[in-house]
């Protein structure tokens, strides 16, 4: 088991050095002419007006806070997944119940009008 | 003879002893030199991954040619297979244009990230019953943690371009990486369940039938859900040409753009390889189990007839809209995964509980799994049709008069 979590260690290593090395290779062949106009901001034809970064109207946040609640529910499900064979049925139940309440939650945001795109 | 039939069954591992006793015969310490094998391993198989995308880039540009009636590149080579290696060259040259005022260290770090966090995946991938690179006990949870580093690299290439239409792009990356990771999730809870397991490989070993005859909605959301987050068309809103001129990689160019496009056409075959191991029973067929080499073979072979499936989705349907996109992934995949999950563990307990599992009575067993998901998906398709809305055309004016022969 060390072994197999040294092996991951050295192919996240290798994955980050694999793809970094032809974008070192290439920038050295290719050509560097920047220029003033080249460099501008490419959008739809005219100048690119005002500040990129300013405060966006994101209409999904709410998916975002749905989203956490699953994420973290999902985390939990995994154990109870492999622990199957040593669970009573109240367990498995109790596991499925777990599953329900989420379900009753999602029932109730699509309800309200929360998973509406406006 | 012996000797070389032992050899032929598993390259591989051959190749590795036989360097692993040189290394040891050297008077190299053995944690020293097994830990050079993992290193030379992990190589081998990043470089095969980045290698097979050669391959991938002409088979696709072929079927997309041949499905809409074209030849397809077939002037390089033999069926223009060497097609790619021109093209290489072209954008190893080509300049990098960085656009004024882009946050430098993000905008270099996103290709990057875009194609190591999917190559990551290959590391718990069991090529063969012998080959593969590190088996761990929580193999799944690894391929859906390291997956998210793939939208990473597309959110941070948005942000960091400095242009208005690459923000929107990664905003709808946010949103809908973000969204169908849950019903993926839920979808690759269900093998984990039936084999009680996290490890990818021990899941191929309890396929003694594929699972995807015991859980086919589980498979098809799975493969459904993965597609969305390659970003690919039907769900390829975070680049949408008509919409916001490139998505994401507007400011990109050279190889930067190129390894969006590596990392892309990657994860397309990676999820189709991921399909095929938990679901199509991964590199099981006839005597892969004393020919380790066969399995390679047996698992390329499933992987591709799904990436035939991936690609026919990408070039068969149109673009989604975004609300049609979200309300896909919130109203119809994520509580059909929620129910398919639940029926799924109580059946699957109950069936334990009176001794019917996958060794014992495969045929009941299945038998009641497929007809369980064959009520729940008709039970969906009842509950969906009843309540569809009509929705009225309105009319907008009178309709306009038609020219009328004169007559005679």
């Amino acid at each position: 088991m060390p072994g197999d979590w040294l092996y991951i260690g050295l192919f996240l290593l290798i994955v980050a050095i694999f793809p970094g090395v032809p974008i070192l290779i290439a920038a050295f062949l290719a050509p560097r002419k920047p220029h003033p106009l080249k460099n501008q901001t490419y959008e739809c034809g005219i100048e690119t007006h005002g500040d990129t970064w300013v405060q966006f109207k994101a209409q999904y946040y709410i998916f975002a806070l749905v989203f956490l609640v699953f994420d973290v529910e999902l985390v939990f499900l995994f154990p109870w997944a492999v622990a199957f064979n040593q669970l009573s049925l109240f367990g498995v139940a109790a596991g499925v119940i777990f599953v329900l309440i989420l379900f009753v939650e999602l029932m109730i945001a699509w309800r309200k009008g929360l998973l509406e795109w406006v | 003879m012996n000797d070389f039939l032992e050899f032929v069954k598993d390259p591989v591992n051959g190749i590795a002893n036989w360097i692993f006793g040189l290394l040891t015969g050297w008077g190299m310490a053995p944690d020293l030199a097994g830990g050079l094998l993992k290193l030379v391993g992990a190589g081998v198989m990043c470089l095969f991954g980045l290698m097979l995308v050669i391959v991938l880039i002409w088979l696709e540009r072929k079927l997309y040619a041949r499905i809409q009636d074209r030849l397809g590149p077939n002037r390089v080579g033999w069926w223009g297979i060497l097609q790619t290696f021109p093209d290489m060259v072209k954008i190893f040259t080509k300049e990098y244009i960085t656009p004024k005022g882009a946050d430098i260290v993000p905008y270099n770090l996103a290709p990057i990230l875009a194609v190591s966090g999917v190559l990551a995946v290959w590391a718990v991938l069991p090529l063969s019953s012998t080959i593969y690179g590190a088996d761990l006990n929580v193999g799944v949870l690894y391929i859906v943690g390291v997956g998210a580093i793939g939208s990473l690299g597309i959110i941070l290439a948005g942000w960091a371009s400095n242009n208005k239409y690459a923000l929107v792009g990664a905003f709808r990356a946010v949103s809908q990486m973000v969204s169908y990771e849950v019903p993926m999730v839920l979808a690759l809870l269900v093998p984990v369940l039936l084999a009680r397991t996290m490890g990818v490989n021990s899941i191929v070993h309890a396929q003694s039938v594929w699972f995807i005859l015991v859980a086919p909605l589980a498979a098809l959301m799975f493969m459904l859900t993965s597609q969305a987050e390659v970003g690919r068309a039907p769900f390829d809103l975070l680049e949408a040409e008509s919409e916001i001129v490139a998505g994401f990689q507007v400011e990109y160019s050279g190889l930067k753009f190129g390894m969006f496009f590596v990392g892309e056409f990657l994860h397309a075959f990676t999820i189709s390889l991921l399909t095929a191991t938990l679901f199509l029973g991964g590199w099981r067929g006839p005597w892969a189990q004393e020919w380790p080499i066969l399995g390679v073979f047996y698992l390329f072979l499933k992987a591709a007839a799904v990436y035939f499936l991936v690609v026919l989705m990408r070039i068969a349907l149109p673009r989604f809209r975004i609300d049609q996109m979200l309300n896909f992934n919130w109203k119809v995949l994520t509580p059909l995964a929620l129910v398919v999950l639940m029926v799924t563990a109580l059946v699957e307990k109950i069936l334990f509980d009176a001794n019917i599992t996958l060794q014992s009575a495969p045929l009941g067993y299945v038998l009641v799994h497929l007809a369980i998901n064959a009520l729940i998906f008709a039970g969906y398709l009842w509950l969906a049709l009843s309540n569809q809305k009509q929705r009225e055309i309105p009319v907008v004016g009178k309709p306009r008069p038609t020219a009328v022969p004169p007559k005679p």
